[in-house]
């Protein structure tokens, strides 16, 4: 239990996934304008990459090291997390109309947030178990949840300033996504 | 002879990937901590967009256009994995260096991008020549990002140190936050520079920047690129 804590805490604010491991930036960049929909992006993310965890880590465990093909884990990765997204949105359009309403346009641009990616290749890099491999996509995409909300609170507050010309769009994100990465360089101290 | 260089031109200058069309950001950001990286990032992923779009641009009439999207990611997948082979193979201290960014290269939008604009559409060797020309331009952006970052950050440039050992260096432009600040500079020179060329009449093609999540899947650079 006491190494399932230390997983989640370290991936969700030590190692923030967008402010420390620069994955998933594109989306957090792009996403980010707005509250709402920022929250609704980090929730499909949340949504995705627990579930990719879950299944590439079955897939590593019971397909990939009997065969001894690990070395394909890039390619079977990023093709089962690609058909996963496309169940997923299959499934949700047909079974669950008001998660689907409500992450629908999400969902077809996370297969390339590099994160879920990022997430499965770190599970079996780091050889978690299938728990632990859950636990940690969790712990990875609730971080990406806060950080992208808190920067699209932000972003709302920056449209009420004067911002240099030149750095009106995306240099000012960039520069507000620095200071929030110095901040969450407080976290380290709770290892 | 003249589409080649007009080829190699567009990608490192006119549609430079990092500094004009901002894609590819993850690897930009995380790998760039000295120049050195920089190369050796942006060296591996031309590899990987040279060798995609020489192959996409072979099958471009095989493959049937409603699968067109897994196939380029299982083609590029593949590349990828055997750089990431030779690599820990032959050059073990740069396979640490960039560790778990070298498989995200898959998922780079830059290689997509080009797979769908460009290969998947025109012959072999302009397609070969837009990647060794986009592929360059990529490592032309993330040697600079590197070379700032290393400077200011650690008083080297490519590894040779020029200040004395106990002078203070500004540490955190190796650390993550410096990422953000430095590319936060450039492209608000980018927009400085865009804005003064705007005036003049000639504005550059740009991706909008909400399109970068969905680059690859819609073909952003396809977009821009009218």
């Amino acid at each position: 239990m006491g190494k399932l804590l230390t997983i989640a805490i370290g991936s969700a604010f030590i190692n923030n996934v967008v402010l420390s491991q620069f994955l998933g930036i594109c989306p957090f960049l792009g996403v980010s304008k707005k509250v709402k929909t920022a929250a609704g992006m980090g929730s499909a993310v949340v949504f995705v990459i627990t579930l990719a965890s879950a299944v590439t880590s079955l897939i590593y465990r019971f397909l990939l090291i009997p065969l001894n093909i690990t070395y394909l884990q890039t390619i079977v990765f990023i093709l089962v997390i690609a058909a996963l997204v496309q169940f997923v949105e299959m499934f949700l359009k047909k079974k669950v109309v008001s998660l689907y309403n409500a992450l629908g346009v999400y969902l077809p641009l996370i297969t390339t947030n590099c994160a879920v990616l990022g997430v499965a290749l770190k599970n079996v890099q780091n050889s978690y178990g299938f728990v632990e491999s859950v636990v940690n996509g969790l712990a990875v995409s609730v971080g990406f949840l806060v950080s992208i909300v808190i920067m699209a609170g932000i972003r709302e507050k920056i449209e009420y300033n004067n911002v240099p010309k030149a750095f009106r769009g995306t240099p000012i994100v960039l520069v507000t996504a620095g200071l929030m990465a110095i901040a969450f360089f407080g976290f380290s101290g709770l290892k | 002879m003249s589409k080649v260089i007009e080829r190699l031109y567009n990608g490192i200058i006119k549609e430079n990937p990092t500094l004009v069309l901002m894609l590819g950001m993850c690897p930009t950001l995380a790998v760039t901590t000295s120049a050195i990286n920089g190369v050796g990032m942006g060296l591996t992923t031309t590899v990987v967009l040279i060798m995609s779009n020489l192959l996409i641009s072979m099958l471009r009439k095989v493959i049937p256009d409603s699968v067109r999207i897994p196939a380029f990611i299982v083609i590029i997948a593949s590349f990828v994995t055997i750089v990431q082979l030779l690599l820990q193979a032959y050059i073990p201290s740069l396979y640490d260096a960039l560790g778990i960014y070298i498989p995200l290269i898959v998922v780079n939008c830059i290689i997509l991008g080009r797979a769908e604009a460009y290969a998947s559409k025109n012959k072999v060797i302009p397609s070969v020549f837009d990647g060794i020309g986009m592929g360059l331009g990529f490592t032309l952006g993330l040697t600079l990002i590197g070379l700032v970052r290393e400077i200011l950050g650690a008083g080297s440039a490519f590894g040779f140190k020029f200040i004395p050992e106990d002078f203070p260096t500004l540490t955190i432009f190796i650390l993550a936050p410096g990422a953000f600040f430095v590319l936060a500079i450039l492209t608000a020179l980018m927009n400085k520079v865009k804005a003064s060329a705007g005036k003049n009449g000639g504005a550059v093609a740009q991706c909008d920047e909400s399109m970068c999540a969905g680059c690859s899947m819609k073909g952003c650079m396809g977009r821009s690129v009218k």
